[in-house]
């Protein structure tokens, strides 16, 4: 799972896809998960950090962290995967 | 003599190929003489070319569609007021004018002055109330009906020849040939601007439109006719010629002083081969096209400015008759770190 | 350390030409009490979901109502609209105020004596009044609202057996500049017919024409249309006492006042563009008083409002039950209210809010009811925080027609309880059982 080169990340939360012009918004916690995905970080890498910084369960932040995955996939974020 | 410093707040910057008043309104007040101006553009959407236009446009604060209710729309007006202390807003978006109106004490409260038209005035002249504007200021009008269903499709080969104009309640119009047109028509309309849709018989001639100020007890403090001559197919004008129409003007004063219009408005007249004018639709703000009035020598905007401002404004005598506009797309460059700016803050 | 607080991660596409947070309020309102009392201790104590109506709003609404008239005009009379809601607390209430009974059925017409409403305090509306109902009224003094000709031939049949003489009025159709017009209930203005059936009246021995009644439609935002409709009933009771030297009564203007929900395909939400009470007073009796019958021939102006008293008082407090994700990418939320209990979210945009403060993340979010059937859909789309499943939510504004159209299916009606003025809470309607059921059905043998 790898964010693609060509999306621009700004410390705003503004997210620029210079291949199609799409651009979009994120709130601060999708920023430092888009950022760390951007770095390669694996979803346990991820999970435990979000959990340790902030007031959430394992539980919780796991739903939501597919659910924002799956959003990212939707909008054609990640480079071309195999399921 | 000194000139007023005013900061005023303006939105229907959407100067596209179907053009939000705006940007003409802000430059016919860029012409005056009289005001030191701060110009604040109130943008819906995040293209709206006026936001982009600096030399026209001093900030812009996105604003949420009225549609989202009175309460959270005038907040976010609090919220601009406290950062530029407005002194007056001018709404070009017919969608908004009632969310307008209904502030109007409370924007005044916080110092915001509006200049529009009554409620009486505004409902009496809506799409769906025409046949009986009509009867009552006895201006002949287009046969039409207010559709809300299917069923009332059905029912209107009882009244209608083919073809017919389909129109919504704030905004666009088309012409169907067919019932199945009209059908097409209806719910393209009705899922934009909601039911009733009007269906209104077509009256074939010379469209001719007016754009005109009165002050609200009657008197008309400006005129000026003008005749498209060039029409895009989204039924807006591309160019246009002022015109000496004596029988319009006495239209217009004679309604003016009969509703006691407060406010600008753009009066839209169909006069047939036997000469016989229609009144088409009165909407109930200054149009897009009011910069060429200006041009002719009467300064709408600015003197709607004047009468917000409780100032007494003299009545313009004559405008120039065979000025011209002509309307052109133009490529402005903007940069993607701008539209990051107004998406992330709102502002720009 | 202590930890941040979390707020799930989320991502929109920034749609150009369409407004994007900034175009939109950002702020999500929460509703955590109905009256003071916590909607958690409602769901706690009276199961999820729960009807919830307050009798204080009620009280309020009305004197607001009743106020907007009677300084406008000198006799005013307010008649209580059963079918919106025909819970006998609800009546109560409505009673306890000085409003009599308006009803459409045999069924209504029991309880608003059931209910201690005398019988020449009940209006008879509607096209169904069967032959015992009519020879009921008749005999309790009940006002006949006369629908259609079978029904006034019926009427001078069974009136011409009692001893007493019934007392009538003619429902009017008209065209007052709204649409849809209503047709289908009551004699034409324009075209004579209400004028011709006064003429019968009038001439009958056995009937006696005490009123005028309209009802020009439902949800009427135009109180204009109500002034039209005035002066017409007033022009008929002239042109009556002209012929007949006759005064008539009372004039029923009916129904149909707005309230604040918005209606579906309506541009600007109902709580901007819904008239007060005064503009529709302001409207009805003006026509009135300007009407060309005599200051001393005034006529007592009835109101069958219902809609516009109620559907503020009530509440539905229900829960989530799970999120998930449509295909679209579309956020769904699936909750406990289903269309069975709220019949008029086929036509309003209901308010649905959060009961706790949660997430300033909004997204657009359809919300479903828990039914197993693809039309159980509260909101279509709406700008909705994540709720996780378990929150509560709560709908306000539901008081008007969802207690009495709603529906017994795949699922059993909850409590409907009453918060009094003192605060104290009451079920007034206990929730069904299965056993409330099977009660009503019968096994033939062989199947048993």
């Amino acid at each position: 799972m790898k964010i693609r080169n060509n999306i621009a990340i700004s410390d705003s939360g503004f997210v620029f896809d210079s291949n199609n012009g799409e651009s979009f918004t994120l709130n601060k916690i999708g920023l430092e998960i888009l950022q760390m995905l951007k770095n390669s970080r694996t979803e346990e890498e991820i999970t435990q950090k979000i959990v340790k910084k902030y007031d959430v369960d394992i539980e919780t932040f796991e739903q939501n962290y597919f659910d924002f995955v799956g959003m990212l996939r939707h909008f054609n974020l990640f480079e071309n995967e195999s399921f | 003599m000194k000139k007023i410093q005013l900061t005023i707040g303006v939105t229907g910057l959407n100067n596209t190929d179907n053009p939000g008043p705006g940007i003409p309104v802000i430059r016919a007040l860029r012409d005056s003489h009289d005001f030191e101006l701060r110009i604040i553009g109130l943008a819906y959407e995040n293209l709206e070319p006026g936001i982009y236009m600096k030399d026209l446009v001093d900030k812009t604060y996105q604003i949420p569609y009225p549609s989202i209710g009175e309460k959270d729309f005038i907040q976010r007006l609090e919220y601009i007021n406290n950062k530029e202390n407005l002194d007056i807003i001018i709404p070009n978006f017919d969608a908004e004018l009632h969310t307008f109106m209904k502030s109007k004490e409370h924007l005044e409260s916080i110092g915001i002055k509006t200049y529009l038209p009554t409620f009486k005035q505004f409902e009496e002249r809506d799409k769906t109330n025409l046949p009986g504007y009509g009867e009552k200021y006895e201006i002949k009008v287009p046969f039409s009906k207010p559709v809300v269903s299917y069923a009332d499709i059905d029912n209107l080969e009882k009244n209608f020849d083919y073809p017919v104009l389909v129109k919504g309640k704030f905004y666009d119009a088309y012409i169907a040939y067919n019932k199945e047109q009209v059908i097409t028509h209806f719910n393209k309309i009705s899922a934009k601007w909601g039911v009733p849709v009007i269906v209104q018989e077509f009256i074939r001639g010379t469209e001719v439109n007016m754009v005109a100020l009165g002050d609200g007890e009657g008197n008309t403090i400006a005129a000026v006719p003008m005749r498209k001559q060039y029409i895009t197919d989204k039924g807006k004008a591309w160019g246009g010629i002022t015109i000496g129409d004596e029988e319009l003007l006495k239209l217009t004063t004679k309604l003016i002083k009969e509703t006691k219009w407060r406010g600008g408005m753009e009066i839209e007249m169909i006069k047939n081969a036997k000469g016989d004018y229609y009144l088409i639709e009165i909407n109930p703000r200054i149009p897009a096209w009011v910069y060429l009035a200006v041009a002719a020598g009467q300064n709408i905007p600015e003197a709607l400015v004047k009468l917000a401002l409780g100032k007494k404004v003299p009545p313009f005598k004559s405008y120039e008759i065979g000025k011209m506009f002509i309307r052109y797309s133009y490529d402005m460059i903007g940069d993607i770190a701008q539209f990051e700016k107004l998406s992330m803050s709102g502002e720009l | 350390m202590k930890k941040l607080k979390y707020e799930r991660p989320i991502i929109n596409k920034i749609q150009s030409g369409m407004p994007d947070k900034f175009g939109m309020s950002t702020r999500v309102q929460t509703i955590s009490d109905v009256e003071g009392i916590p909607v958690v201790n409602i769901i706690k104590n009276y199961g999820s979901p729960t009807f919830v109506l307050s009798e204080q709003t009620i009280r309020d609404t009305y004197q607001e109502a009743r106020e907007a008239f009677t300084t406008r005009y000198p006799k005013v009379q307010f008649a209580w609209s059963y079918k919106t809601n025909y819970l006998n607390a609800v009546c109560k209430i409505f009673h306890s105020e000085g409003s009599w009974a308006e009803v459409v059925s045999g069924f209504e017409y029991d309880k608003a004596i059931d209910n201690g409403v005398k019988g020449a305090h009940i209006i008879f509306n509607g096209p169904d009044k069967s032959d015992e109902y009519l020879a009921k009224s008749i005999e309790n003094d009940s006002f006949i609202h006369i629908d259609h000709f079978d029904e006034f031939y019926s009427l001078i049949r069974i009136a011409a057996k009692s001893s007493k003489k019934a007392k009538v009025a003619i429902r009017v159709n008209m065209d007052t500049g709204i649409y849809p017009q209503w047709d289908r209930f009551g004699f034409n203005y324009e075209n004579g017919d209400a004028w011709n059936v006064l003429n019968k009246i009038m001439l009958s021995k056995d009937l006696e024409l005490v009123g005028l009644h309209t009802h020009i439609g439902t949800y009427i935002l135009t109180p204009n249309a109500y002034g039209v409709a005035a002066s017409k009933l007033a022009e008929l009771a002239v042109r009556v006492y002209r012929k007949f030297n006759y005064v008539i009564s009372y004039i029923d203007m009916g129904g149909g006042f707005a309230s604040k929900n918005t209606l579906k395909g309506a541009y600007l939400p109902g709580k901007d563009t819904c008239p007060t009470f005064d503009d529709y007073a302001e409207s009805i009796t003006n026509a009135l008083i300007n009407s060309e019958i005599q200051p001393e021939n005034l006529p007592t102006l009835i109101l069958e409002t219902g809609r516009a008293l109620i559907d503020d008082a009530g509440y539905l407090v229900g829960t989530v039950l799970a999120n998930k994700r449509l295909v679209s990418s579309r956020r769904a939320t699936i909750i406990d209210i289903g269309v069975n209990l709220l019949f008029t979210s086929f036509w309003y945009e209901h308010e649905v809010y959060p009961v706790k403060e949660v997430s300033e993340q909004t997204e657009d979010t359809t919300i479903y009811g828990p039914l197993c059937m693809n039309i159980d859909v509260i909101r279509e789309v709406i700008k909705f925080p994540l709720l996780q499943k378990g929150d509560p939510v709560i709908i306000p504004r539901v008081g008007a027609y969802n207690m009495t159209q709603w529906m017994q299916f795949i699922t059993l009606r909850p409590n409907i309880i009453l918060i009094d003025t003192s605060k104290n809470i009451h079920v007034i309607r206990e929730e069904e059982t299965n056993e409330v059921f099977s009660r009503q059905e019968k096994l033939p043998e062989h199947l048993s």
